[in-house]
């Protein structure tokens, strides 16, 4: 029985490493397949456009919401230390250094790498991309590779307009409804928030964000089984997959960029 | 055709608005906003002790910001801390017997540079060295002065010389250097 149990850990580990490794292996396609893939940037702009353009509107409530409870909650914290004039810096803090790009990851796999993967498994499903390949054009360069390059651009776009839509809420909660000073919110959040070592390195987190998420959710598209049960647990992956590395990165990134 | 075209002008506009919005927070909501775009000069002060004061910390006139902390640095002879402060070209007309001294904003605010004016008919110069000087008061060396002497010092010139920051008409207990 431990036999079949030890048997069973190294299988899962041996398992974890291959899928790891799938991964590193389809990334370096990706990247070679790239100045290929440049020459048809007009589908580079469509992915953009659809993995960017499109998850605006509910990146832009989110941020909304998100921002509000910050205000909320941060308010009621901190008018037990009767400090309520932070507020603004605590609240532009923490989205700037983690909430932002956090966030805005995990919604970017629910909307837009769900739809990347069922998207490429269907292609696979129907055959498209064996068709493709028959056609001398290669689908790493034509479907993997705009689509990866559409979530690094969209992403720290994406978790820009999300802390600026975070920051208005919390303004809309603190001193439109709890009745904050305007001048104290804003003053406080600019003398104590830094470009560099607060604004950008949020930028740099989603930017890794964004290619964790557009390569999972175009690995599992493209490595999917052929069939429709095979697209809904590939679809499910990218969600889970992507919402464990987001996070587990975010703690290293986090770790390094302090 | 029209297609990929509307494709594409949606993609710039998000892009455009993605840039938008980031340029916003970093100019808007981050130290940048507070910095003056204008011409400034140096002047430079010698403390004995610099406490928390950090790079870019305000330097005030009357509670008033006029500038900002550019470097902080050890005179590697005198081994005081010579800090160097960039103040905007529009207060031009600062008295040079003035006094720098370190204070802190609220009891546990970040440390700023505060200028108290003099009289003296000379104004300062691009380059020019305070006179008068007055290190960061340390809560810690207070409170164990405090607990040495058991009591509150009674004398009037170590009252001053300890509460230093709040007696604001007094000239501050410096510890003057002469340039």
């Amino acid at each position: 029985m431990s036999a079949q149990l030890r048997r069973g850990i190294v299988a899962g580990i041996a398992d974890g490493l291959a899928r790891i490794g799938a991964h590193g292996l389809f990334l370096l396609q990706i990247l070679a397949a790239l100045p290929a893939s440049l020459r048809h940037y007009r589908e580079t702009v469509r992915q953009i456009w659809f993995t960017g353009a499109m998850s605006l509107v509910i990146i832009m409530t989110c941020g909304l919401f998100v921002g509000m409870v910050l205000g909320l909650q941060l308010y009621y914290v901190l008018s037990i230390f009767g400090g309520t004039a932070a507020l603004g810096t605590v609240v532009s803090l923490s989205l700037y250094r983690e909430l932002g790009p956090v966030v805005t990851a995990l919604l970017f796999a629910g909307r837009a790498g769900t739809s990347i993967t069922a998207e490429i498994g269907l292609m696979r499903a129907t055959d498209q991309l064996a068709a493709m390949e028959m056609m001398a054009v290669d689908p790493i360069a034509y479907v993997a590779a705009p689509r990866f390059l559409a979530g690094i651009v969209a992403m720290p776009l994406l978790a820009c307009v999300f802390n600026a839509l975070g920051i208005f809420g919390a303004h809309l909660v603190g001193v439109s409804w709890l009745g904050l000073d305007n001048g104290t919110f804003w003053s406080n959040m600019t003398s104590s928030v830094d470009v560099w070592t607060d604004v950008i390195n949020g930028v740099w987190k989603s930017v890794a964000f964004g290619a964790v998420v557009a390569l999972i959710a175009v690995f599992q598209g493209y490595t999917t089984a052929p069939t429709s049960e095979g697209v809904a647990y590939a679809t499910t992956r990218t969600v889970v997959f992507s919402s464990i590395v987001v996070l587990a990165i975010d703690f290293v990134m986090t770790a390094f960029l302090m | 055709m029209a297609q990929r075209r509307s494709y594409q002008i949606g993609s710039g506009l998000f892009i455009l608005l993605g840039f938008a919005a980031l340029a916003y927070l970093a100019t808007q909501t981050t130290s940048i906003a507070n910095f003056s775009q204008g011409p400034s000069y140096t002047l430079n002060a010698r403390f004995t002790n610099v406490g928390q004061l950090k790079l870019r910390a305000p330097v005030k006139i009357a509670g008033v910001r006029i500038g900002s902390v550019e470097s902080i640095e050890v005179d590697p002879e005198r081994l005081d801390a010579k800090v160097r402060l960039s103040v905007d070209k529009r207060y031009h007309e600062i008295p040079d017997d003035s006094s720098a001294a370190i204070f802190t904003s609220g009891l546990l605010g970040d440390q700023y540079i505060g200028i108290q004016a003099g009289g003296s008919p000379d104004m300062f110069k691009d380059g020019d060295e305070f006179v008068l000087t007055q290190s960061s008061m340390q809560l810690e060396d207070l409170i164990g002065k405090f607990l040495v002497n058991g009591a509150p010092p009674a004398k009037p010139a170590d009252a001053a010389k300890t509460d230093g920051g709040d007696t604001g008409s007094e000239h501050p207990a410096a510890t003057p250097k002469k340039s």
